[in-house]
């Protein structure tokens, strides 16, 4: 058996709760939800915490509340609501393409915004991990993506940041300084090892979606199989329509780098013009350019960076389809 | 771990209430087979890739090498060995068992209990239904086609249908 190493588990029943025994943990003590990542992460030896503080008992993250979501709704109940489906559709949609229904049974919004950053170098047993003297991410020294590189490249693989970046989502967080509202963009760093603004000790409660106002939003995923694969590519795309034109619009990449990652240059090729075919074309271009995938994940590299190109143009075209 | 304190949980399991006690980082999949005997859930890759340790928790569909014992105190567990009411196999084990919808067996107990959840939420689910239902559970022998058919046929039955397995799903064509 693959065990989990020892740690203390706490079930706090409210926020105050859970953040005074987060203190009292100190760097030793972790949050879980669904335990989706967390718990084979821990297996792998990955994370370590030796207190580990569930989120699951708190009334308030299992809230729905108008364009407010709990970051302890499971995946499963996003992706199967009905209000979603008409408006926020994108959101819903994102989430009915994570892993499995099992997975998503059990894994919740927040996890899944918070999700750790991944690598074919690291997501391995601790055995496999020493036999190449483990790497900078944990353990080691080196990246074995890019040896000569500061900085480590592991990839951003959520489904729904990017459509939360995309869509101009607005995360609450509760920490021991008082509560604070991030923008979706600004919660992400673009780095494999902190590769969250969020502190260690502060709880993300609830995500703030816009609400419906003239806006669609499409996500579409690159993997290998239907089910159970991370994206190797995630493409989301939001527009705020003007009549027949482009208002505004956001492009963010999934999977291609350590954050979701916007592409402003996209975005603005479309804006205040009709989605012609051209339009698309550019902005599938301007998206492509900066596409900067690393060779630590599934499928071939180049054929990752072309996809994006492919998958801009497939989003936007659905886009098109339906307004 | 033979020193470490133990915590000791109350759930029901199967429909009956049990008692056990267990190290504090067990996963409900380590309880029920070390602790409570019930190896009829199995273990393959205990990362949440393949769902062969899938049980039903108060009802979902989960998967036990990713839920803490600890977090299941006071709640329903329900595993393969609860499918068997009286000595009758459940009308899924009778479908599965007849059409060849288990071959060496071990990610059956799994597809069971999900395609029981399936069932109980929809009654007349479509085969595209039951392929996204069964879409977390990796079968490497039968191919799939039998354990869909299995799974029709026992909805039918369940319906209260008469229905027998098509010549072509017990013969070939
Ligand atoms: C086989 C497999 C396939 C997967 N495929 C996909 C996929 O295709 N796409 C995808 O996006 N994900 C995938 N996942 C990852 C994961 O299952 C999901 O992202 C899930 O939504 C994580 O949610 P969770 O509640 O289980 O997270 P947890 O494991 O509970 O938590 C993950 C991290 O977030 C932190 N955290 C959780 N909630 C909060 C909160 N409210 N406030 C502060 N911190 C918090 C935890 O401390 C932890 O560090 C997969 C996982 C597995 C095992
Ligand atoms: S990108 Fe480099 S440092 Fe980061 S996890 Fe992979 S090998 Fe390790
Ligand atoms: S043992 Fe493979 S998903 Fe649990
Ligand atoms: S019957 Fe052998 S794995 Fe499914």
């Amino acid at each position: 058996m693959l065990r989990l190493p020892t740690f203390r588990y706490l079930q706090p029943r409210s926020l105050r709760e859970a953040l005074a025994m987060k203190a009292d943990a100190g760097p030793d003590g972790m949050f879980v939800a669904g335990g989706t990542d967390l718990y084979p992460n821990m297996k792998r030896r990955h994370q370590e915490p030796r207190v580990v503080i569930s989120l699951m008992g708190i009334e308030e993250l299992r809230r729905l509340d108008g364009w407010n979501v709990g970051t302890c709704v499971t995946l499963s109940a996003l992706s199967s609501l009905p209000t979603f489906q008409r408006s926020q559709s994108a959101v819903a949609g994102a989430a009915q393409l994570v892993s499995t229904p099992l997975l998503r049974n059990m894994g919740t919004l927040g996890g899944n915004l918070c999700l750790d950053t991944r690598c074919n170098y690291y997501n391995q047993s601790y055995e496999w991990r020493k036999s190449i003297d483990f790497c900078m991410k944990k353990d080691g020294a080196i990246c074995w993506v890019a040896p000569s590189s500061p900085r480590c490249w592991a990839v951003s693989s959520s489904d729904v940041a990017p459509v939360m970046v995309a869509i101009g989502a607005e995360y609450r967080l509760v920490g021991p300084q008082g509560e604070r509202l991030v923008p979706a963009g600004r919660f992400y760093h673009n780095d494999g090892i902190n590769y969250l603004t969020k502190q260690p000790d502060e709880i993300l409660v609830d995500v703030r979606l816009p609400a419906p106002n003239g806006w669609d939003a499409v996500y579409h995923k690159l993997r290998r199989r239907g089910s159970f694969d991370f994206p190797v590519l995630g493409v989301a795309a939001w527009i705020q329509w003007n009549g027949k034109k482009v208002g505004e619009a956001r492009i963010v990449l999934g999977g291609v780098a350590s954050y979701p990652q916007e592409v402003a240059a996209a975005g603005a090729a479309l804006e205040g013009a009709p989605l012609s075919d051209e339009a698309i074309a550019a902005a599938a271009d301007a998206a492509y350019q900066p596409s900067k995938p690393m060779d630590n994940t599934d499928f071939d590299l180049s054929w990752r960076k072309q996809m994006t190109r492919v998958y801009v143009k497939r989003a936007l075209e659905e886009l098109r389809a339906r307004h | 771990m033979s020193n470490e304190s133990k915590v000791k949980i109350a759930l029901s399991v199967n429909g009956e209430p049990a008692e056990v006690a267990f190290a504090p980082h067990k996963t409900l999949l380590e309880v029920l087979r070390e602790d409570l005997g019930l190896t009829g859930t199995k273990h393959g890759c205990e990362l949440g890739e393949c769902g062969t340790c899938t049980v039903l928790l108060d009802g979902t569909a989960v998967l036990s090498c990713l839920v803490l014992g600890v977090a299941c105190e006071g709640r329903a567990v329900r595993t393969v060995e609860g499918m068997a009411q009286n000595g009758q196999l459940h009308p899924l084990q009778e479908t599965f068992a007849d059409l060849g919808a288990a071959q060496c067996g071990y990610c059956t107990p799994a597809f069971l209990l999900v395609a029981e959840a399936l069932l109980a939420a929809n009654p007349h689910p479509t085969r595209d239904e039951i392929k996204h239902a069964l879409a977390g559970n990796l079968c490497r022998c039968t191919g799939y086609i039998k354990i869909y058919e299995a799974v029709e046929l026992a909805a039918a039955r369940m319906r209260g249908e008469v229905a027998q397995p098509t010549r072509e799903s017990l013969y070939g064509r």
